[in-house]
């Protein structure tokens, strides 16, 4: 490797070493293509012929009380309803310049899965997606999207059978097949080189954002706030910010049923130092090191890791994390609905309902949320959980 | 001498290879699990694998992930794998044992305890099956305070640079993964090694012993025609334990594995490394 692939203590390339002629090998040419006129130039195009970049910055007209202004970065609005397809475009043409012909990848809530599934079809690579069973059956929607574009869907049914279940699969496939076969990896975790690629894949988003609140209010945000999985749209909106010491970084982790249970994926609050999927990062685990099964209403927050770079901004105190429970992330997916007209993923619901608890102080301030994905995904659950709502509070 | 290296001179010294023989420690519950460990001594194994069970096992098929689910589904935590190996070094001075596990079982103990606690148990090696050579350094530091090895993987895509590595950080053994993927014996081992082979005896390596994908007397002749110091079979004989076979059963199919090392066209091809 060229690079060391570590952010303080964190990081690093955790994998049998069979996988690690294909890891170089990855790191050579994501390093060749920063460089390259031609392949960033191909990538600026499709992100925006393609894409629909840049997406818009949207002030809430309604959310947000006092003098608290609440501007949503809209990635909802980009192609394959998510963040995701940023990276996803920039590691499938490098796939290509590898000579790759084979995609895989590991899905949550099918964001991902949906993502590599469009880039699949985009550029003819035969393309299978791995994803926990039960995230099968409560994302069907995305499945059928992720066939329709011509990929193979395979339902993991080992471990808890989510989204961590759903990387073991992908990384065993890779252990086999990295010959012919890029994998897909979805999120700023996994071995070096992905954590410092998708980092700078996804960076667009607070390039743009930067640049639009700029415009919009003539100076910068008090705070951007992301929700955190994996942790790939946080460190998308926060890289362009890190620089900017007044500007607050904030992560919402699910914290689920609540924070004092087990049934949570709050890592950076919750988490002890491990090594899981290739990184040293923090973990959800007991104190063998087994990793412990999480819990989320959303099926992209649930996951018992989290990528590198975020556990190190905690440790050196540039981020901060927060937990929005299941509960609190329905009441914002509701009210954004309601104030606003807009239906977002409730993954994105943990990052807009911390910002509209910050806002009841109805200070002068600007919070910039990023809104990293659209709900179209969640509505047979979110049709369900609502019943239930409404049930209990009629009681 | 190591444990490893008097086994590999006995193993010559009668014209044989070494059989290794691996188990999930724990599989199906601690107390069966002893049985069966016996049982591979008695069918001949000349070195003994054994795997802490671990959640997430990303370089196992199938047969040894259930192999490890089931062992942590009776409530097998770290304490009692180790309580295991150290009651079967009590039965058996002289086998060797490796121990085969993953980053996050080490690090929960922290590197150094770990390897202490793998010494004080009795065991002779430490395989970590996510560490390759460009994190292995603080492991081998470890193994080597504690008085164990550190055996590393080598495949035939590993550079020869990498295989300088592994000969400076490793011990015991060098563990030969005969096919790309993960464990398991379903697919066919590949045998075009020489090259491993040859890289691996230049930078002066540890014996190379192959492993993934043996799980027939033949495949471990063919193995050793390769010119190995010998093979590891895992799988097929997890997969024996999951059917629900005895030991008794294990220990004649272990027999018949190990009788592939003792074929008569083998003589000399056996090294002491």
């Amino acid at each position: 490797m060229k690079l060391d692939g570590r952010f303080g203590r964190f990081g690093g390339a955790y994998v049998p070493e069979i996988l690690v002629p294909a890891l170089e090998q990855l790191e050579s040419a994501f390093l060749d293509a920063q460089t390259d006129e031609a392949f960033q130039a191909e990538l600026a195009t499709l992100l925006s012929t393609y894409a629909g970049r840049p997406t818009p910055l949207t002030r809430c007209r309604n959310l947000g009380g006092g003098a608290t202004r609440i501007y949503l970065k809209r990635e909802d609005l980009l192609h394959g309803g998510a963040h995701k397809t940023n990276q996803v475009l920039a590691q499938a043409l490098l796939a290509r310049r590898m000579g790759k012909t084979r995609l895989i990848a590991e899905t949550g809530a099918g964001q991902h899965g949906v993502a590599t599934a469009l880039a699949g079809a985009l550029f003819g690579l035969k393309t299978v997606v791995y994803m926990g069973a039960d995230d099968v059956a409560r994302q069907q929607l995305n499945v059928f999207r992720m066939e329709l574009m011509g990929a193979t869907v395979v339902p993991v049914t080992a471990g808890g059978r989510t989204l961590k279940d759903a990387v073991n699969e992908a990384l065993r496939d890779w252990t086999a097949s990295f010959e012919n076969t890029h994998y897909l990896l979805g999120t700023v975790a996994g071995p070096h080189p992905f954590p410092l690629m998708v980092r700078e894949f996804q960076r667009v988003i607070g390039k743009e954002a930067r640049e639009q609140i700029l415009a919009l209010e003539g100076r910068l945000p008090d705070m951007v706030i992301a929700c955190v999985g994996g942790g790939s749209n946080a460190i998308g909106i926060f890289s362009d910010f890190v620089d900017d010491p007044d500007v607050a970084l904030i992560g919402i982790e699910a914290a689920g049923k609540g924070l004092d249970g087990s049934e949570h994926g709050a890592t950076l609050l919750r988490g002890r130092t491990g090594i899981l999927h290739g990184a040293e990062t923090l973990l959800l685990q007991d104190s063998d090191g087994q990793v412990a099964d999480t819990w989320s209403v959303s099926a992209g927050l649930d996951y018992p890791a989290v990528g590198p770079e975020h556990a190190h901004l905690q440790d050196i105190g540039r981020a901060t994390y927060a937990g929005i429970t299941d509960e609190d992330a329905l009441d914002a997916f509701v009210a954004l609905a309601r104030a606003e007209g807009i239906v977002a993923a409730f993954e994105s619901c943990h990052a807009l309902a911390h910002a509209l608890k910050l806002a009841e102080s109805g200070n002068d301030q600007i919070l910039l949320v990023n809104l990293s994905g659209r709900g179209d995904k969640d509505m047979a659950q979110a049709q369900r959980l609502l019943a239930a709502h409404s049930l209990r509070a009629a009681a | 001498m190591t444990r490893y290296a008097a086994m590999f001179a006995r193993c010559a010294a009668s014209n044989q290879a070494a059989f290794g023989a691996f188990l999930m420690l724990g599989d199906p519950n601690p107390v069966a699990c002893a049985d069966y460990l016996d049982a591979l001594v008695a069918g001949g194994a000349d070195m003994i694998e054994l795997g802490i069970p671990f959640s997430d096992p990303v370089a196992d098929g199938p047969v040894i992930q259930s192999a490890a689910a089931r062992a942590l589904a009776a409530g097998v935590r770290t304490a009692d794998a180790l309580a295991l190996v150290a009651d079967f070094r009590s039965r058996h001075a002289n086998v060797p044992i490796g121990i085969l596990t993953y980053a996050n079982i080490v690090a929960a103990r922290g590197i150094d305890a770990f390897c202490q606690e793998l010494a004080a148990a009795g065991a002779d090696s430490l395989l970590v099956a996510d560490v390759p050579t460009l994190e292995a350094a603080p492991y081998s530091r470890a193994a080597k305070a504690a008085g164990i090895d550190l055996v590393m993987i080598a495949a035939p895509n590993t550079p020869q640079a990498t295989l300088a590595r592994i000969a400076s950080l490793s011990g015991g053994y060098t563990y030969c993964v005969a096919r790309v993927g993960v464990t398991g014996h379903g697919e066919a081992p590949r045998f075009d090694h020489r090259p491993l082979l040859d890289g691996l005896a230049a930078v002066g390596a540890p014996p190379p012993i192959l492993g993934f994908g043996i799980g027939s007397a033949e495949q471990v002749t063919a193995a050793l025609a390769e010119g190995v110091a010998g093979v590891i079979s895992g799988s097929a004989i997890v997969e024996r334990i999951a059917r629900g076979e005895g030991p008794d059963e294990v220990a004649a199919f272990v027999a018949d594995l190990k009788a592939g090392t003792r074929q008569p066209e083998l003589r000399g091809v056996a090294t002491s490394g």
